[in-house]
């Protein structure tokens, strides 16, 4: 079946999206080199740009694509020096793209090239960008400027990353069971930072930033699709699932911030709730527990009051406990004190900030200064609460969030 | 591929060791040696004589200047190497693990680079 010129932008758009990855880890896992993988790949693509207009799209874009791209890659190891080096893996391309020609699927190695991107001996800050880019092809200049880094620095530590897997021979393999969840864990920790990039734009007016959410989730399915019996997999993809079904609910009709007490459960996106406590379920029935499941066990009590009216926060406060011993993360414990606040009044939250105050990595993290403002202001201290607020807003990038903060402020003058 | 397993200890501890410490150790490197062996992964190894023995040489201006003593002073010494024929850095991490001087100092694993 072939398709008129005009569909071809769309046609190539979505065959990068559903094969760039695919056609990445499938040369890469064979060579060993992720670039060489990258760089035959946007000549194949540069290629299909000039071919499919004139002769209308292939009825298998993907296996044109891996063809041309392997064409490629045996054209750039003439011109180096090591062509002995990269004939045999070459050959074996070869032979099997003649087995699966035109008609079958390229294999989905795209699980070995995540783990590949999280190996241990790759530097942790780099993990989620690389994902990025070999899964998704994204360019360095977009990884930069969402995880606030210079596109240059972005750009060298990628290659940086990829010369060393490919020098010190870090294999394209799904760790075995023995080692399987601590290296998991490394993916599914890429793949929330991936999410959380985007998640940290709510209104999703930057559409650049909106989409890493949706990268994020669709990283989560297609783990939990390959390795469906893992709960930490399941956990995250049902905890990502919980806030997307919200990310609406997070501004009004005037793009002004909700915060989640008032929030109004009919915009919550009922179906993504259903399906994450679906898959909660599942999780939690494998019986092992860990810090994805329990945020997502957090969200879901959150979400509880939709159906009660009521929020359950002495659940939510044992599960943040639970989570903190997990984790000692001190942004965990800031969510314990505000839960705390909730459930056993503002005195015992402030308690519980307090106990924190000296973790240094708190003074310029806003939420910690927000929670602390308004357990003050809930105490009856507006003085001590207007200049946490007004901390808090000084850390805020976020412009509707800074209006919040704001009027929060200017409403403890009013009482 | 080839790995070099380059092994780091501190020299000052383990000459503070009793006979039967030491045999201990030799007997657990000679195992694992044998390990190696056997698995067909070695391709060269060698035990080195304490850096109290070291002399290092470097050529400056055309002049070759012979210092006495290791190349740089640091708290774990190279005391060793194992150079493996490995299929990737996973199987090379494994055999780095097993490495008796993993358990008192730390192994460097390194890629070969070939020529």
């Amino acid at each position: 079946m072939r398709r008129g010129s005009g569909d071809v932008g769309a046609a190539a758009d979505a065959v990068v999206r559903r094969s760039y990855g695919k056609l990445v880890a499938f040369l890469a896992s064979r060579t060993g080199d992720v670039a060489a993988a990258e760089d035959a790949l946007s000549d194949a693509f540069a290629a299909a740009l000039a071919d499919w207009p004139a002769n209308g799209v292939p009825a298998n874009p993907e296996g044109w694509l891996a063809v041309v791209a392997r064409r490629k890659i045996i054209d750039s190891g003439r011109r180096r020096r090591h062509v002995d080096e990269a004939a045999a893996p070459l050959r074996l391309i070869a032979e099997e793209l003649e087995a699966v020609n035109i008609a079958a699927d390229i294999p989905d190695e795209r699980l070995r090239l995540m783990f590949a991107c999280a190996h241990p001996a790759i530097d942790p800050v780099i993990r989620a960008p690389l994902i990025l880019q070999t899964i998704l092809g994204f360019d360095a200049a977009a990884i930069g400027s969402a995880f606030l880094v210079a596109p240059a620095t972005m750009g060298q530590r990628l290659v940086r990353a990829k010369t060393k897997i490919r020098e010190a021979g870090i294999p394209f393999r799904v760790p075995e069971a023995s080692e399987l969840g601590e290296r998991l864990d490394a993916v599914l920790s890429a793949i929330y930072a991936v999410f959380a990039e985007g998640w940290s734009d709510p209104a999703g007016a930057e559409t650049r930033q909106r989409s890493l959410a949706e990268e994020g989730i669709w990283l989560g399915r297609l783990v939990v699709s390959l390795l469906p019996g893992e709960p930490e997999a399941l956990g995250l993809l049902a905890l990502m699932l919980h806030a997307e079904a919200r990310r609406e609910a997070r501004r009004n009709a005037d793009g002004d911030y909700v915060p989640l007490a008032d929030q109004d459960p009919a915009r919550w996106d009922a179906s993504l709730i259903d399906e994450a406590e679906g898959i909660l379920l599942r999780a939690s029935a494998m019986g092992v527990v860990g810090r994805y499941q329990l945020e997502a066990a957090i969200q879901s009590a959150h979400v509880s009051q939709r159906l009660t009216g009521r929020t359950e926060w002495g659940a939510i406060e044992r599960l943040y406990d639970a989570l903190l011993t997990i984790t000692g993360s001190p942004v965990v414990a800031v969510n314990h004190a505000v839960a705390i606040g909730e459930s056993s009044g503002a005195e015992a939250g402030l308690a519980a900030l307090d106990a924190i105050a000296n973790d240094t990595r708190l003074a310029a993290y806003q939420p910690y200064w927000a929670a602390r403002a308004e357990l003050l202001a809930r105490s009856g201290d507006a003085a001590a609460a207007a200049l946490a607020y007004q901390q808090a807003i000084g850390l805020e990038s976020d412009p509707a969030v800074r209006r919040f903060l704001q009027q929060r402020r200017a409403a403890l003058r009013v009482n | 591929m080839q790995y070099m397993l380059l092994i780091y200890g501190g020299e000052a501890a383990m000459q503070g060791r009793s006979k039967q410490e030491i045999d201990q150790v030799v007997g657990a490197f000679m195992a694992y040696t044998e390990a190696m062996k056997s698995a067909g992964v070695l391709v060269g190894s060698n035990r080195l004589r304490p850096t109290s023995t070291a002399t290092t040489v470097r050529v400056a201006d055309g002049k070759t200047q012979v210092l006495n003593g290791p190349y740089a002073e640091t708290r774990e010494q190279l005391g060793g190497y194992y150079l493996i024929e490995a299929p990737d850095l996973d199987a090379a991490l494994s055999w780095a693990s097993r490495c008796p001087g993993a358990a008192y100092g730390t192994i460097e694993v390194r890629p070969i680079w070939q020529m």
